[in-house]
């Protein structure tokens, strides 16, 4: 790492290659790091995800690394899914809560051995973990720039990884960990994502990025790999119905006013919530609120038209019952779809809303009504993504 | 290992004053109450201790200033063998050269002492009881929660503020002025005379880690006022030392029908997942109950007895985060007869004595504590409490007990090696206005605040169980989230000193948290 009076934002190991990409020179800043907007075009690397293969360095996500006998108790108590049903070798999306139940991040969790964990999180939250440590014998440490990641995402993905000489990696199940002998050193696959579509995660110590990133793009060289931005993700992810921290919903820690953080069950994640374990964050409250009734809802919605329905109101007739979160018109899914948050009674599926959709043509403002139906899930969710062993394409 | 029968409606743990007064009020509300106790005597901090042959002495707290009298006269204390021997004392700021000075609980009495600082005494005085009044009328109610719009709470809220817009207008500016700043400064508004100043100051700095400078030693200072709102003119002594205060108290819950069981060591609070059903005793005894009340102080509550990874973060971080470094040692000496002190009459021996110049040798003082280190010239507050009770010691002989200030429970060095020249360096303190008293000892001891903090169990050495200071009281005491008594475990209640309103052998805390329990019934 360097220090930062020399550079304000950080590099990752990946930066050489990346920059020589990065035609358009767009740069975004992520949690401390440079990060590409987009290389090329926005467009072609979102369809290099769905009809090829995208990459994308991750390298920026946190990722904490927990072991000691207390691990998984550690864990279990800090997340409000049951850790223990995670086999070693298995990856888990998680969230955590405060002590009122309120989502503070969501993130994977990487079961390496046992009682050796890996969490990977969008918020810097050391001083939460080692402040919910005490009383367990654990070690947390961040190695966030100790890990080099690259995701690869798209069908052509587990076809690369195979010309790349890893044995046996259409086998691994989704949610899976498998490692591999590169350079050397030992790689680190895991089918995991956030495309919602057949892809993986490259896990490597930073010294042998480059040689990862060389290797990987000439054996994908005949795959139609493309590297690509935080543009075309954040198109793919709202596409496959992912949430994403700091925009779907403020991390509890991080709201200011009263009543602006929101509950597992109020971002649809209830299903994260286990009840049958011991104590966790967050439980005598989330019980509360499952016993009460939550405040909102979180919908998908499918919009109609083509205008991205971002940061709208959404109505019940006149009244408004709620804002949009993310909106993207989805070029695979072809569907304008919006993630919302309405009040509780309101966003059933199948139920008509209306959003109201401003957007600009030439310095000129508009405004549609446009009719939105409750739907149970995003459109996009191909048999690819779970098919093992993965196909080639 | 053996399960008794689930026959408890309530377990708490510790027969401190206020566990004994807790269980006393929840078991005449008919619940059936057992109180579990690691000490072979009750009474917790209020104990007597024989630390020399014949010679016996108040262990912890030495004076009895501010004992509530509802809860005396509720629990019928005096008929279960409470008597004060001794009531409304003085107290006396020691000079070397003899001319002291005796406050009285209206008046200033001293040759050094100006007229206007005697006016300005009874002025200060008088304000200074309007304003702990004003604390009291808080203080016999739970803490109001400021969100929920219970009616019982806002009325709470409401009647502080009635009382303090009620104090008119020049005194309430003064109160919202006073409250949170340091005692140093107020005392130089008021006064001229230096070791009046002190005498006053160290009221606001005794049993805390903080100095006369430090915000919120006026607070420290009317909290310990409350004494005079409810009706003590000065400190008393208790015939017997203060373990008989719980001596009477256990005798008192024990007449309605609490159980005491002593030398039982709570090894932990049981919970299934986030509800209380009991507590396992060392040794194994599992005993259940459907409620348990805890009157050991927060951190011990949740850290030791609970466990940090049995509740959420957010409230182990704040019960971490509670202030509670102790900073008082006791000195006590066995001595063949009475000591002279220069300058002063036998019957002023009995008195409340205070040596401490002035603010500034309290603050240098403290300084030492700031940073790990014991203070070379201590403050001291020195009860002879033979001279009013002679049940304490063989014929003739006395025995004097001095809380000294400054010890900090992490001392740098560490009190096994410094015990024994910090005592001789109190000894010596004292004898610079008792010369010869080192002739009379008999025998001595010095207990350091880890020697409190594991006679008495209380975290940090720490009288109050967590500072008392105006972040940690009311509805912050002894955590925001926790007050009312109840805790973020379903079944687990607070009823020591660290809870509201706070320490002291008052009674309070353990008298609002039975209220607070029996007021929410079957759902409690």
């Amino acid at each position: 790492m360097r220090p930062h009076d020399e550079t304000m934002l950080l590099q990752t190991p990946f930066h050489a290659r990346i920059a020589k990409a990065c035609e358009l020179n767009q740069w975004d800043e992520w949690k401390g790091y440079t990060t590409p907007h987009a290389y090329t075009e926005v467009e072609q690397e979102y369809f290099a995800i769905r009809n090829s293969s995208g990459v994308f360095d991750l390298t920026p996500m946190m990722k904490y690394r927990i072991t000691g006998p207390d691990a998984e108790a550690f864990l279990n108590r800090l997340l409000t899914r049951d850790i223990r049903k995670v086999k070693v070798g298995r990856v888990a999306y998680a969230v955590w809560c405060d002590d009122g139940g309120q989502v503070m991040d969501d993130g994977t969790v990487f079961h390496l051995g046992r009682n050796d964990y890996r969490l990977c999180a969008y918020s810097r939250m050391m001083d939460w973990m080692q402040w919910s440590a005490m009383g367990f014998d654990v070690t947390i440490v961040d190695e966030t720039a100790a890990v080099a990641a690259l995701a690869i995402q798209g069908p052509t993905s587990c076809a690369i990884l195979k010309a790349m000489g890893f044995e046996g990696i259409e086998s691994l199940k989704p949610f899976g960990i498998r490692t591999f002998a590169f350079d050397g050193v030992i790689l680190m696959v895991s089918r995991t994502g956030f495309t919602g579509d057949l892809g993986y995660e490259l896990w490597i110590e930073p010294d042998k990025a480059e040689s990862l990133w060389d290797k990987l793009f000439a054996a994908g060289k005949n795959f139609g790999i493309k590297p690509i931005g935080g543009a075309a993700l954040e198109l793919a992810r709202i596409e496959a119905g992912f949430l994403q921290a700091g925009t779907d919903f403020v991390p509890a820690e991080e709201t200011v006013r009263m009543g602006r953080s929101r509950s597992p069950f109020e971002l649809g994640l209830g299903w994260l919530v286990s009840f049958d374990k011991p104590i966790f964050n967050g439980r005598r409250a989330l019980l509360e609120e499952k016993k009460n009734g939550s405040r909102y809802r979180f919908v998908y919605l499918d919009v109609e038209g083509n205008k991205p329905a971002e940061h709208s109101f959404i109505l019940k007739g006149n009244k408004v019952v709620g804002t949009v979160t993310s909106a993207a018109w989805c070029p695979t899914a072809k569907s304008n779809i919006a993630f919302a948050q309405v009040e509780a009674r309101y966003g059933k599926p199948g139920e008509k809303l209306i959003a109201e959709v401003y957007y600009q043509r030439e310095l000129q403002w508009s405004r549609v009504l446009a009719k939105c139906t409750v739907i149970e899930s995003t459109v996009f969710n191909p048999p690819r993504r779970r098919q093992t062993p993965a196909a080639d394409y | 290992m053996t399960d008794s029968q689930s026959n408890y409606d309530v377990i708490v743990v510790g027969a401190g004053h206020n566990g004994l007064i807790c269980a006393s009020y929840l078991a005449r509300a008919g619940r059936k109450v057992l109180v579990v106790e690691v000490n072979s005597a009750p009474g917790g901090a209020a104990a007597t201790r024989e630390f020399s042959k014949g010679f016996s002495v108040s262990a912890c707290a030495h004076w009895l200033y501010q004992l509530n009298p509802k809860v005396l006269k509720n629990l019928a204390l005096e008929s279960h063998g409470l008597e004060f021997v001794a009531r409304d004392l003085d107290t006396i700021a020691l000079a070397k050269d003899g001319n002291h000075i005796v406050l009285s609980s209206d008046s200033i009495e001293g040759e050094s002492l100006t007229d206007s600082d005697k006016l300005a005494y009874q002025r200060f005085n008088q304000q200074m009881l309007k304003f702990s009044k004003l604390l009291a009328s808080a203080f016999e109610r739970r803490a109001p929660k400021l969100l929920d719009r219970n009616f019982t709470d806002l009325a709470t809220l409401a009647k502080l503020g009635f009382g303090m817009k009620m104090l008119g207008r020049e005194d309430m500016r003064d109160f919202i002025r006073l409250v949170l700043i340091n005692i140093y400064d107020v005392m130089e508004e008021n006064f001229d005379n230096e070791l009046l100043k002190a005498a006053i100051s160290i009221d606001g700095v005794l049993g805390s880690h903080m100095g006369p400078r430090s915000p919120n030693t006026v607070f420290g200072y009317l909290y310990r006022r409350l004494g005079d709102v409810y009706g003590y003119k000065g400190p008393a002594v208790i015939k017997g030392g203060m373990g008989a205060l719980g001596e009477a108290i256990a005798a008192s819950a024990q007449s309605s029908g609490v159980e005491l069981r002593t030398d039982a060591a709570v090894a932990k609070i049981n919970l299934d997942v986030n509800k209380v059903t009991g507590v396992t005793l060392v040794g194994g005894e599992v005993i259940d109950a459907d409620l348990v009340v805890s009157n050991a102080d927060p951190k011990t509550t949740f850290e030791k007895l609970i466990g940090f990874r049995n509740i959420e973060t957010g409230v182990a971080r704040r019960v971490s985060n509670i202030r509670s470094r102790g900073n008082a040692a006791k000195l006590h000496l066995a001595l063949k007869r009475l000591p002279d002190f220069t300058g002063l009459s036998d019957a002023q021996k009995g008195q409340r004595l205070i040596i401490a110049p002035t603010m500034n040798y309290i603050e240098l003082a403290f300084n030492a504590a700031k940073y790990g280190e014991y203070s070379e010239q201590p403050a001291l507050d020195i009860s002879i409490a033979s001279l009013h009770d002679d049940s304490l010691v063989p014929a003739g002989s006395q025995v004097l007990s001095a809380i000294v200030q400054y010890a900090p429970h992490d001392l740098k060095q560490g009190w096994e090696v410094a015990k024994e020249p910090f005592k001789n360096l109190v000894i010596d303190c004292i004898a610079q206005y008792a010369p010869g008293i080192k002739e009379l000892i008999v025998s001595s001891e010095l207990l350091t605040p880890q020697d409190l903090a594991s006679e008495f169990h209380m975290t940090g050495g720490h009288w109050h169980h967590g500072e008392l200071s105006v972040d940690q009281v009311m509805m912050m005491r002894p955590f925001p989230g926790a007050s009312q008594y109840g805790t973020s475990v379903e079944g687990l209640y607070l009823c020591g000193a660290g809870a509201h309103p706070g320490g002291g052998v008052m009674g309070l805390a353990g008298r609002n948290a039975a209220t607070e329990i029996i007021k929410r019934g079957d759902a409690a």
